[in-house]
């Protein structure tokens, strides 16, 4: 610690700090532009300079060490001298259209111009204009009003990790832009709009659309993947008008995700379902709540009575709240059913019985950055949990080994010091593989059986290298992400992965899909556990799509799209003899198996609580009211069971749901061990390639499907088969020709798009899509032929 | 778009001789600050496409030495002496900074824009002459002057110009 003084105030500050953060610790302001606290130093903009004392000139206080015994002037006449004249340079070029920015009333060139600068300029020389630069569906561009503060460059380099954008030209030339035409694709790109000091990048779906001081904010949590985000909502008069990050170092920085970001576009969107429905004959009526309501309960009655509760089943979403998935099992379990199920895209039930209380990531996200080396297996966490691999990136960065075993070559926003990419079957060889190199270095004793799933492959090279690393490091992690837990070798994966953790000292950990799988598997949203754990047995997802049900419920769930059995799920929903859909959007499919359709609020129209992937309880207020008609669901989950006459569904508000589930759930302590069985074999059926099912990010759930600008962008994957090239010319297939992928009976044709990251034997076919939900799997063979 | 990080490579649009000629200056960096070489590695593969930089040749710069294609964008834009349109056989730099300017250059730039029949900044029809306006090069003392490839020309005069141009192919 060093001593300096700012304005006359005496401060304690870290050695090797700059002035600006002493300053801003002891929360003196001192104007800036370039400096941010997240990115590297530019000292560029030169309007922190401040008057240092035995300094003949003003220093930039971003890019000035503390000394000890340093006497700091920020409001000094030499000081003020100097930001004026900054600010005067910086206005030279800067258009005065602030009438028809949308960073107006936010925009720090206009806060900082109101206290330095001058109410007319003394430039009459020609001004500089800059062409629009089109960055694609998410950020809207006036480059004119750009000041070269590079942060949207050293974003790209240092955050996101892919540097897309940069300042070419020089001088008065300089331009921020990509300098040839494309859009820029990083997950996290919409952070550029916070960073952006000025009006020169703002959000495209939000333009023109408010001004900041019309917004009320709330605080929220983002509902698409089990990171978590803080979020902030902003409404305007009962309408969603924009997501912006709330701070908080401890899961997301100061970013989010762009898909936490512009989902909400699809909030208002025209899918909403207004008013319930139910189906009469062929026809689909409109009805009051209680109608409908009472129409739900006479037919899932109806159903109990004749084939009793076991053909009773619900799907859930994993992005439900805590709350509303605690009441979904309650209701089904006090009907006499434990079939529920949030898993929708696992496909291996065997080792159920073993799997952990939740789906924990095994440490902190804060502490993901201080890994030494990460074993990912399946997870293309980029894409899956933006944020969780911002923190992957950062560890990489500082020179920890990150590695990959997977059954894709994926492109990470950072180096991998090792990549396997295997057919999803052969992932187990491989992770056999590493098992057996590190048992080798540890002379450990080998499980029971371990040697029959490395057979016949032996050893590798890579499989050592990758068991040395993790076992040099202090700190590591192994993680299984979504790709893994939807493989049907979900249960070998899961085995061998405990003993890779426990022989190299590493933790075992999860990034599973949904905002709130952890939060799910308390609620005891899965058929065999209860809240808090305590084992039960009902049907899993698997059973329930295969063996049918009689009546279903579905909690923000399209079959469709959000099981790993699109078609075998949609039959099963269409066979079914009673359907009951709680979601805030309609669709045509769903008007083809429903019987009642019961309008629910999105995530932003009701409080509630996602637990996520450290096990951190987040609980968020509703930022607005529900569209329409429609009622947040814990309420609706809630009268029906009122309807049923059943005990314990009194409740009157979420918190009362939240102490309630909180009381049943209980302490957990997650198990920090996974118990090693040799899971009982199982042959993959069919004939033909293995199939990947991709889970692309912009079609985890209802909402990012029906958010337009986010399914505009180069993310958004249209329906097509990926192969490599070797394989293709086998099959006599051609990039951009169309073939057909067939399972089961079902058929559909799609174009192929030779793709060398994909393995050998394997196509690769996205899940969650429109133009492959009638495929029966994603897991398992697939056949290919030129159509 | 494709699923994976498997992009199509750009690498075989420099030559092997070219290559070989980077790899003398990416030995003259630190394994791991291979980039610092971007500067020469542009002058090469100019050279080797007829004094020109394209898109695609500044990807395979990027690609050769681990950059991100904008980060070479960005040099190649910096720097005056990069070209990223086709120009004329002979690329005429004319100096028209301030020395050169008090000794006559506009006159200079006169006469070859009468000769040649273009503008600053423009190539001859033929494809045989650029003609580009270029800051100080260092050679005030013998102001006026130009540089046409490798080569400086100094003292200018309308008559000098001409055999100088008269001379070239
Ligand atoms: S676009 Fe915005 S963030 Fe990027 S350099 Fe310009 S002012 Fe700075
Ligand atoms: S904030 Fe210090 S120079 Fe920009
Ligand atoms: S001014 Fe022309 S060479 Fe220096």
């Amino acid at each position: 610690m060093v001593n300096i003084e700012i304005n006359g105030i005496p401060i304690q500050a870290r050695d090797g700090a700059m002035v600006i953060e002493a300053a801003d610790e002891a929360g003196i302001v001192i104007p800036r532009f370039c400096y941010h606290k997240k990115l590297s130093i530019a000292a560029n903009c030169r309007m922190c300079l401040v008057d240092v004392e035995k300094a003949p000139k003003p220093l930039p206080a971003c890019a000035t060490p503390v000394t000890d015994g340093m006497v700091v002037r920020t409001r000094s006449e030499k000081a003020l001298d100097a930001q004026k004249g900054v600010m005067e340079f910086l206005l030279i070029n800067h258009p005065l259209d602030c009438p028809i920015c949308d960073q107006g009333g936010e925009c720090e060139l206009q806060d900082l111009a109101m206290g330095f600068g001058k109410d007319a300029s003394r430039y009459t020389e020609a001004r500089r204009v800059v062409p629009e630069k089109n960055l694609g569906p998410l950020i809207a561009t006036d480059m004119t009003r750009c000041i070269h503060c590079t942060r949207c460059v050293r974003f790209g380099r240092e955050i996101a990790g892919i540097m897309e954008l940069g300042a070419t030209g020089r001088g008065e030339h300089t331009e921020i832009g990509t300098y040839v035409e494309r859009t820029v694709n990083s997950e996290m790109s919409g952070n550029v709009i916070d960073l952006c000091p000025v009006g020169a990048l703002t959000s495209r779906p939000y333009r023109y659309t408010g001004r900041p001081w019309e917004n009320r904010q709330s605080v929220s949590i983002a509902p698409h993947d089990c990171v978590g985000s803080n979020i902030y909502i902003e409404t305007r008069r009962g309408r969603l008008m924009r997501v912006l990050p709330q701070e908080n170092e401890a899961i997301n920085e100061t970013w989010i995700s762009d898909r936490d970001r512009f989902s909400y576009t699809a909030v208002q969107g025209e899918a909403r379902l207004a008013r319930p429905m139910i189906k009469q004959g062929e026809d689909w009526k409109e009805v009051d709540w209680h109608t409908a309501l009472e129409y739900a309960v006479e037919g899932i009655r109806r159903v109990r009575e004749q084939a009793g509760s076991e053909q009773i089943g619900a799907l859930v979403s994993p992005s439900s709240t805590l709350e509303e998935l605690y009441l979904a099992q309650k209701l089904l379990r006090a009907l006499g059913s434990d079939n529920i199920d949030h898993r929708l895209r696992q496909t291996d039930f065997r080792d159920q019985d073993l799997a952990p209380v939740a789906p924990l990531l095994g440490s902190t996200l804060a502490e993901l950055e201080a890994r030494d080396a990460v074993l990912l297996i399946g997870s293309f966490t980029r894409k899956d949990q933006p944020l969780a691999a911002h923190r992957l990136r950062k560890a990489a960065v500082r020179g920890a080994a990150i590695m990959s075993v997977s059954s894709l070559a994926y492109d990470f926003n950072f180096d991998l010091a090792a990549e396997i990419v295997a057919a999803p079957a052969g992932m187990v060889n491989e992770l056999a593989g590493i098992a057996s190199a590190l048992l080798e270095l540890s002379g450990g004793e080998a499980p029971e059986g371990l040697a029959s799933l490395l057979a016949p492959l032996a050893i590798s090279e890579a499989h050592r290298d990758i068991a040395a690393r993790l076992r040099e490091a202090e700190q590591g992690s192994v993680l299984l992400g979504v790709q893994a837990l939807g493989q049907a070798e979900l249960s070998e994966l899961r085995a061998l992965a405990g003993v890779i953790a426990r022989e190299s000292g590493a933790s075992l950990g999860y990034l599973p899909d949904g905002a709130n799988a952890v939060g799910a598997w308390l609620a005891g949203a899965v058929p065999h556990r209860r809240p808090g754990g305590d084992e039960t047995g009902g049907r899993d997802v698997d059973n329930m799509i295969n063996d049918g049900l009689r009546a279903c419920l579905l909690l923000g769930v399209e079959p469709e799209f959000d099981t790993a059995q699109p078609a075998r799920a949609l039959a099963t929903v269409e066979a079914a003899d009673f359907v009951v859909v709680m979601n805030p959007f309609v669709s045509e499919t769903m008007k083809t198996y429903a019987d009642v359709l019961l309008p629910v609020a999105t995530w932003a129209e009701t409080a509630g609580t996602y637990v996520n992937v450290e096990g951190a309880w987040q609980r968020f207020t509703a930022a607005m009211e529900p569209l329409g008609e429609a009622r947040p669901a814990w309420k609706v989950l809630r009268v029906l069971g009122n309807l049923f006459e059943l005990d314990g569904f009194e409740q009157t508000s979420t918190d009362e749901v939240h102490d309630e589930a909180r009381e049943a759930i209980g302490e957990v302590t997650p198990a920090t061990d996974s118990a090693w069985r040799l899971p009982a074999a199982r042959t993959v059926a069919g004939e033909g390639l293995q199939r990947i099912a991709f889970l692309p990010i912009y079609g985890v759930d209802g909402l990012v499907r029906r958010a337009a600008a986010l399914q505009a962008t180069a993310d958004a994957p249209p329906a097509a088969m990926y192969l490599n090239g070797a394989l293709a010319a086998e099959l006599g297939l051609s990039d951009g020709e169309s073939a057909v992928a067939r399972q089961d009976n079902n058929a559909v044709t799609l174009p192929v798009i030779i793709d060398e990251g994909v393995p050998d034997g394997c196509v690769l076919i996205p899940q969650a899509i429109k133009g492959v939900e009638m495929l029966a799997s994603a897991t398992g063979r697939v056949s290919v032929e030129r159509a | 778009m494709m699923q994976s990080g498997k992009r199509a490579s750009k690498l075989h649009l420099i030559t092997a001789a070219s290559l070989e000629e980077i790899d003398h200056w990416v030995a003259k960096y630190p394994a791991d600050r291979k980039q610092g070489a971007v500067m020469a590695a542009l002058r090469i593969v100019q050279d080797q496409n007829g004094g020109w930089l394209s898109n695609d040749l500044m990807d395979a710069v990027a690609e050769y030495l681990g950059m991100e294609p904008i980060e070479v964008y960005e040099v190649a834009t910096f720097y005056s002496m990069y070209e990223r349109d086709p120009v004329g056989r002979h690329k005429i730099c004319i100096c028209t900074n301030i020395s050169c300017m008090l000794c006559g250059s506009a006159e200079i730039v006169r006469h070859l824009e009468e000769r040649l029949g273009i503008k600053l900044g423009e190539t001859t029809e033929d494809g045989r002459f650029t003609l580009k306006e270029v800051e100080c090069l260092g050679a005030c003392v013998d102001a006026p002057m130009f540089q046409i490839g490798r080569n400086y020309y100094a003292k200018l005069t309308k008559e000098k110009v001409d055999e100088i141009l008269d001379a070239l192919d």
